[in-house]
């Protein structure tokens, strides 16, 4: 399947965080790229929701929805909004 | 609670001849799904090597020396964790027995890293006693990279998660670190007959 | 008011289908009555949810079709190994319910104060938010300059094809049939490449604001390729759908 953005995942952001997210940008703990979430990288297929920096595909945020409870790790970014 | 929507069911392939091969929440498929937590990594065969062992004092293998193994065909059944089956699937590679017989064996668990980052881990008795394969055949063919090719671990008894695509190394452990998935909650070992899909279950 | 459709609580709430009417053989078009909608903005999208007796769950998300200010519609594909999709255009009827919640987004939507000259890209399905975004524009009275480049295999399945045949004034739309055209067709027969693009686009000095909309593959080939031809990145805005789907 392919990648989208974070466009797909607006709705699993917006309940997470408690408001609209894709026009925050993320700041790449890795390579330093700063991009709206709107643009970073969506693997949605997986056992949980991978977002990875669109310039070296390093993953910024990890989501896990495990009998209802969603959690994210953020661990891959150094900064959001 | 969340109405019915009138008409709407999943794609399902149940019949009474697959009783007994499904494992409780598991629907079957004729597809094959391709979950990826990444981009397909697309690594040249000169440039591939397949190694076992702890850092330092791993057995390695180029392409031409893993074509070289004993391989088997084997055809198993398996149990993606986000609950679909696909049942008789075909594949060609070379046992784990054989190459821990090759590498020896260092340590009671093992991490299996792959190219782009992704690692999952196992007990290395769960890749021995001809229950583990790093195949290279998918239904005849090559495998595909969306499915993992070059090569894969191949453990059907446990959930797909563990089958490590793109598959590098098998490090030994002395503890049962956790891994990608295993790491944000998934369970640590991913029974699919006693649904142990997360943590705690 | 779409400052409210962007903050506060996110909630699932029942909808139901007043019509649901065909676009293409393989496009439906399925208005709803959403009892508490707050309104949208024209490129936003909604996330649906189908419950089956056993209690399985499936959801998706769609973009929505309609205007600002005009019923909910969204506009949905049927997928030949699609599980939402078929049940979509092929099983709903009026009356029935689904769960939604929106609307969702806000990178990708335009508004008549962000400007233009417009520079709109479609790749099959991806023509959804994009006609949004004209039914608003017209709707306000804006008279920024548009340019509409759409992709699709075949004449047959373009989608809004009445409409876009007869666009607002300043609106000019561009076809690419890139599997089959019809006889004597005059329109473009290829898929969208750099020199497409660069017959189509406006000139970079001209300050133009693109929206990129569709499958992966083509979102990806032609934002790089405005890139090149110098569009500002910032100006560039992408909403991929993932898949295959209609290029």
């Amino acid at each position: 399947m392919d990648a989208v953005d974070g466009n797909a995942i607006g709705g699993l952001l917006h309940e997470v965080f408690g408001t609209e997210m894709t026009t925050t940008v993320g700041v790449c703990g890795s390579c330093g790229t700063a991009r709206q979430v709107g643009e970073l990288v969506v693997y949605a297929h997986a056992p949980g929701t991978v977002v990875r920096c669109p310039s070296c595909d390093n993953v910024l945020m990890v989501f896990v929805t495990i009998h209802d409870r969603t959690c994210v790790d953020l661990m891959g970014l150094a900064a959001l909004g | 609670m969340s109405p019915v929507s009138r008409g709407f069911h999943r794609r399902r392939q149940d019949s009474a001849e697959n009783a007994g091969r499904v494992p409780p929440g598991q629907y079957v498929t004729k597809d094959f799904p391709v979950l990826s937590a990444g981009p397909t990594p697309h690594t040249p065969l000169d440039g591939w090597s397949f190694a076992v062992g702890r850092r330092g004092r791993q057995k390695s293998w180029t392409w031409a020396e893993f074509r070289d193994l004993p391989s088997e065909d084997v055809t198993v059944d398996i149990h993606c964790v986000t609950k679909w089956t696909k049942l008789d699937t075909a594949w060609r590679g070379v046992s784990v027995d054989t190459l821990l017989d090759l590498a020896g064996h260092d340590g009671p668990f093992a991490m299996a890293h792959c190219d782009g980052g992704y690692t999952t881990n196992l007990p290395v008795e769960d890749l021995t006693g001809g229950k583990a394969w790093v195949a290279y055949a998918y239904d005849g063919q090559p495998l595909a990279p969306e499915h993992g090719g070059p090569a894969r671990l191949l453990v059907p008894h446990l959930y797909f998660w563990k089958s490590a695509k793109w598959v590098r190394s098998l490090e030994f452990m002395d503890t049962d670190d956790p891994g990608f998935w295993e790491n944000y909650g998934y369970h640590i070992y991913g029974d699919p007959w006693r649904e142990q899909r997360y943590a705690g279950d | 008011m779409a400052g409210t459709a962007l903050r506060g609580r996110l909630t699932w709430q029942v909808a139901t289908v007043l019509a649901v009417s065909v676009e293409t053989p393989s496009v439906r078009t399925i208005m709803l009555d959403v009892p508490d909608w707050p309104g949208h903005q024209a490129g936003q999208h909604v996330d649906i949810r189908l419950t089956d007796e056993d209690g399985y769950v499936a959801e998706r998300s769609y973009s929505i079709a309609s205007a600002p200010g005009e019923p909910v519609a969204l506009t949905v594909e049927r997928l030949d190994d699609g599980e939402v999709s078929p049940y979509l255009t092929d099983e709903l009827r009026a009356g029935d319910e689904l769960e939604l919640r929106g609307p969702i987004g806000g990178y990708f939507v335009w508004e008549p104060a962000d400007g233009g000259p417009l520079l709109l890209l479609a790749g099959g399905s991806g023509i959804v938010p994009l006609r949004s975004i004209l039914r608003h524009r017209e709707r306000t009275g804006s008279t920024v300059p548009v340019r509409l480049l759409y992709s699709s295999r075949a004449l047959d399945d373009v989608i809004y094809r009445a409409e876009l045949d007869k666009p607002a004034a300043g609106v000019e739309v561009f076809h690419t049939l890139t599997r089959h055209q019809p006889p004597g067709w005059s329109g473009y027969a290829r898929r969208v490449d750099a020199a497409l693009l660069a017959d189509v686009m406006w000139p970079t000095s001209t300050m133009p604001l693109a929206y990129i909309c569709g499958p992966t593959s083509f979102v990806e080939a032609v934002s790089q390729a405005l890139v090149q031809s110098g569009y500002p990145p910032q100006r560039v805005k992408t909403e991929r759908f993932g898949g295959t789907g209609g290029t």
